[in-house]
């Protein structure tokens, strides 16, 4: 172990720092590491540089082909949501092709969405991040922590049948918790809902521009819609299993509001389209993207900025920061005006060149395949982040009050979630409202990032049960096509906007000549994890792991990093689309001696 | 994942840092034939202890200078340490020639330089000394996706990398489970069948040219797809959502070797052309260059529908010949300093 000596400007003795690394971190998707000193004094993370190794090379191997093949190939950008980005690329292509699903192909589309959010942040949620504080876990990093969980009567006892907050930990066990191996199963018969509608997770083989290839029949919504309502009735038992053992921390650590907390600056690009609304052309966008089921939207500080999805779209920049990359000033500009005769950055995914230079990792200077992207709100480049999804989500859905099926209602302070009767529970009624510290001020922190996942499956069911009734109205209607063909024009420029489950996704096409001419996909982990940009702001772990006070009680001899681990995952890091992170604070760092830790301060 | 190691334990090393998606890894934990949980709690009769290093879901995650290090395992096999272990490898390997400095992926840290351990490295130093090497995914198995034409990385299969012909220091040759991603259960299965065999319970597992096993890649996805009854008919559908035969809308299916229309895609719920969606060959050395774009007719199936009456060897000659183009790799994956992909370095 490196110890160092921070000679920082302040009066103080100067801080003893505590070099700590991991990488790569477990249960996420993708390998991270994360690079820190830690002040064990005064319990903080002083300095951080996290990084993942990996380039592939979508946007430069996508040249020059068939763009009918897109959806295809940037399916496999990631192998959790990938069906997110062939969705997303499909949504680019009908907006480049013209062409309009019939409704059927679109519910269709819906409902494995849906299934995917419920599938994907159930495994997150139970069988990773849930293991960050599962009974194991507690017990090794803090056993005081533990002995009150034991002594804690959970509130909601009756509705999960855990009597204590302790039973709850030891449920979340991995393998060995009866909870935890249910979870599995869970996430196993939501990827049965998923492909009965998109053939095959996690990279489908029925979606096309156009529609689906699916087969609709009555059968078909029969299978997902049994499926469909057992999980309703798990989650009936979840999302009081999570507020219960999410508010016993805050009780039994006080300050952990603080852990993985951040401004908030969040953004969410809309998903779930409605097909009685959306026309896929970019004239109408902003029209169409308000109607989505979950609304796109840009909460700063706690106040909705836009929910325009051509707003969205003109704010994006793509900002090189400390990458291996060459830059694209002097190149091609493939996009100058939208449709709508706005003016298009530069440094917009349609002007976009991929221009790679491999060089030696050196946290001074490169050292990450992965740029930053921001948003520009026409005066500061904003390090939006996406809190892994779900807050966002909920965030920018509950503020503008657009959404209302009756199985969920956006209320304009909150999000209402009505879920139908199960076969032992009777029709029950969860309201997500945004989270607050004690100051009232508004509250992204770890805890609420997970918290508002669980919340999220339960929206996620519910607007599936309308999607559906609305489905089954088409079959019932004998209106069963679910494509529509299409020619591909010459030359065009496109976007597609979703959500993919750990945030926004963009895809960016230009086609000239009939082919693929620029192709930028922006996934939700080059948002969150980007390295600190040209203008020198930090990207969003930066600020969450740096605000992060260390609540562990081990000696660092025998430090696990549970809270930095629990502030990192709360962002359902996705490796696999690009995550590199410099954390520094400016302070000057030099090794003093090795190798002995520092006791820690109790 | 790691078990009470009473007795000899077999360690599985699971390395995901090659150019990949980890979709292999996610599909893993969707198998129920045997499940994840199954294997390792030794739930299946005669299943030799095992301690599973999986960045997925592992509990362990401390720091390399604190408690409960995850890559340390891989530090220990490289010491010979660990001794015996299964290599498991997700994700293509890039070419790390093909430039001066840096890297295109890495696992880890090399302690004697402070920089990314690439997998390459990892694949020269730990292959000696696993007892057997597991490639899953068609980007570990020959390439993939990100083998295409134009990429930048040079990445191919292992076999490509360490050789077709390698054998393990216990005389295993590499053993593929293509897929993009793989079949869940056609991956725990293979991962059961190298248990029993490890165990000295089944003989050699059984082999392809291609690295496959036998039992599950033999057929094609035409034999096993229940849309067959209608290309005999000579029923093709036109357009997407119909029930018939796809193979004029893109459909590979009667050349590519996959049971995923007989076997779903999850218990038995899904798949490709059964449920509508064209087979791309994303299981063969040749995915994907030699079969786009995805959604025009394949070139043999001009012949082969106006054909579909005729049974016998004029189809299956026909076919055959398909076939072997489609089993093998476009020419550019493989070693040595050279970028032969098409695309014009910037470095």
């Amino acid at each position: 172990m490196t110890m160092v000596e921070n000679s920082a400007t302040d009066s103080e003795a100067p801080a003893q720092l505590t070099e700590m690394n991991w990488d790569p971190i477990t249960r996420i998707v993708g390998s991270l590491g994360i690079y820190t000193k830690i002040d064990f004094k005064a319990k903080t993370v002083a300095e951080c540089h996290s990084t993942s190794s990996i380039f592939r090379g979508y946007s430069i191997f996508m040249k020059g082909k068939d763009p009918r093949d897109a959806h295809f190939i940037t399916s496999r950008i990631c192998g959790i949501c990938g069906d997110n980005h062939a969705t997303c690329s499909v949504y680019a292509q009908n907006m480049a092709y013209g062409v309009r699903p019939p409704h059927l192909g679109e519910w269709i589309l819906n409902l494995g969405e849906a299934a995917e959010y419920m599938f994907d942040h159930n495994i997150f949620q139970e069988n990773l991040v849930g293991v960050d504080y599962c009974e194991r876990m507690v017990a090794e990093t803090n056993p005081g922590v533990l002995e009150l969980a034991n002594h804690t009567e959970a509130p909601h006892a009756a509705d999960h049948g855990y009597r204590t907050i302790g039973d709850i930990m030891r449920t979340l066990n991995p393998l060995e918790g009866e909870f935890y191996r249910e979870a599995l199963q869970v996430s196993r018969s939501t990827r049965e809902m998923f492909c009965l509608m998109e053939g095959r997770h996690v990279h489908p083989s029925t979606l096309y521009p156009g529609g689906v290839g699916t087969v609709a029949t009555v059968q078909l919504f029969t299978d997902y819609l049994t499926r469909l309502m057992r999980y309703v009735e798990f989650m009936k038992r979840v999302v009081p299993l999570h507020d219960d053992l999410f508010d016993f921390f805050y009780d039994a650590l006080p300050g952990y509001e603080e852990v993985g907390r951040r401004r908030v600056l969040l953004g969410c690009w809309g998903s779930l389209n409605d097909p009685e609304h959306c026309d896929f052309t970019y004239r109408n966008m902003a029209d169409w993207g308000r109607k989505m089921f979950v609304t796109p939207g840009v909460v700063v500080d706690g106040k909705l900025v836009t929910t325009s999805l051509v707003d969205i779209n003109l704010g994006i920049r793509i900002l090189l920061g400390h990458s291996f990359y060459e830059d694209w000033e002097d190149k091609e500009m493939f996009v100058t005006h939208d449709e709508l005769g706005n003016p298009v950055d530069r440094r917009h995914p349609w002007n976009q060149h991929t221009i790679p230079r491999p060089a030696k990792r050196d946290f001074d200077d490169k050292y990450s395949w992965t740029m930053s992207p921001r948003w520009f709100d026409g005066q500061d480049h904003l390090a939006l982040d996406t809190g892994g999804g779900p807050i966002a989500r909920l965030w920018a859905t509950a503020l503008a009050g657009l959404v209302d099926c009756g199985y969920v209602q956006a209320t304009g302070h909150s999000v209402k979630i009505n879920l139908p009767r199960t076969v032992s529970r009777p029709e029950t009624t969860f309201e997500w409202k945004i989270p607050v510290d004690k100051q009232g001020k508004p509250l992204s922190n770890a805890l609420e990032r997970n918290r508002a996942r669980t919340y999220f499956q339960a929206y996620s069911a519910a607007v599936a049960v309308y999607f559906v009734e609305k489905a089954l109205a088409e079959i019932r209607a004998g209106r069963t096509k679910t494509w529509e063909s299409f020619t591909v024009p010459e030359n065009a420029n496109s976007c597609g906007f979703t959500e993919a489950v750990r945030g926004v996704l963009s895809h960016h096409m230009v086609i000239r000549d009939g082919k693929i001419a620029n192709y930028h996909p922006y996934p939700p982990t080059p948002w969150n994890g980007s390295v600190r940009d040209s203008y020198g702001t930090p990207g969003p772990y930066e600020d969450a792991v740096q605000n992060t006070p260390i609540f562990e009680e081990n000696t660092p001899e025998n430090f696990k990093g549970i809270d930095i681990m629990r502030a990192v995952r709360s962002f359902d890091p996705c490796l696999p689309c690009g995550v590199h992170m410099y954390l520094g604070n400016g302070k000057t760092l030099k090794t003093v001696h090795s190798p002995t830790g520092v006791p820690m301060a109790t | 994942m790691t078990q009470a190691a009473e007795d000899p334990v077999l360690h599985i090393l699971w390395m995901n840092g090659g150019l990949g998606c980890d979709g292999d890894s996610v599909a893993l934990t969707a198998a129920t034939q045997p499940s994840i949980e199954e294997i390792v709690l030794g739930a299946l009769p005669g299943l030799p202890k095992v301690a599973v290093h999986w960045p997925l879901i592992d509990f362990e995650c401390g720091p390399e200078q604190g408690a409960d290090t995850f890559i340390e395992w891989w530090h220990k096999a490289d010491r010979g340490e660990l001794d015996p272990f299964v290599l498991v490898v997700e994700g293509s390997i890039p070419n790390e020639a093909i430039k001066s400095e840096g890297y295109w992926c890495g696992f880890g840290n090399d302690p004697a330089t402070g920089q990314p351990m690439t997998t390459s490295e990892w694949l020269d130093r730990l292959a000696p000394k696993a007892t057997g090497i597991l490639a899953v995914g068609t980007c570990a198995t020959y390439g993939g996706i990100h083998a295409m034409a134009g990429n930048p990385t040079g990445a191919m299969g292992v076999p490509d990398y360490l050789g077709w012909d390698w054998k393990s220091k216990a005389g295993l040759p590499i053993v593929c489970v293509p897929g993009c991603p793989t079949h869940p259960d056609n991956l725990s299965e293979t991962i059961l069948y190298l248990l029993y065999q490890v165990a000295g319970q089944a003989p050699m597992i059984p082999l392809d040219e291609a690295l496959r096993p036998r039992w599950l890649f033999d057929a094609t996805v035409h034999q096993g797809c229940d849309r067959a009854g209608y290309y005999e008919e000579g029923d093709f559908a036109t357009e997407y959502g119909s029930p018939r035969c796809l193979v004029k809308l893109g459909c590979w299916g009667p050349v590519v070797k996959c049971n995923v229309p007989k076997r779903g895609w999850i218990n038995g719920v899904g798949g490709c052309p059964n449920v509508g969606g064209i087979c791309i060959a994303c299981t063969m050395p040749g995915f994907p260059d030699k079969f786009m774009p995805f959604m025009d007719k394949p070139p043999g199936a001009t012949v082969s529908t106006t054909a579909s009456g005729m049974y016998g060897t004029v189809i299956r000659s026909l076919r055959g010949f398909t076939a072997r183009t489609a089993d093998k790799e476009p020419k550019w994956r493989s070693k040595g300093t050279e970028l032969r992909t098409g695309y014009q370095k910037t470095w």
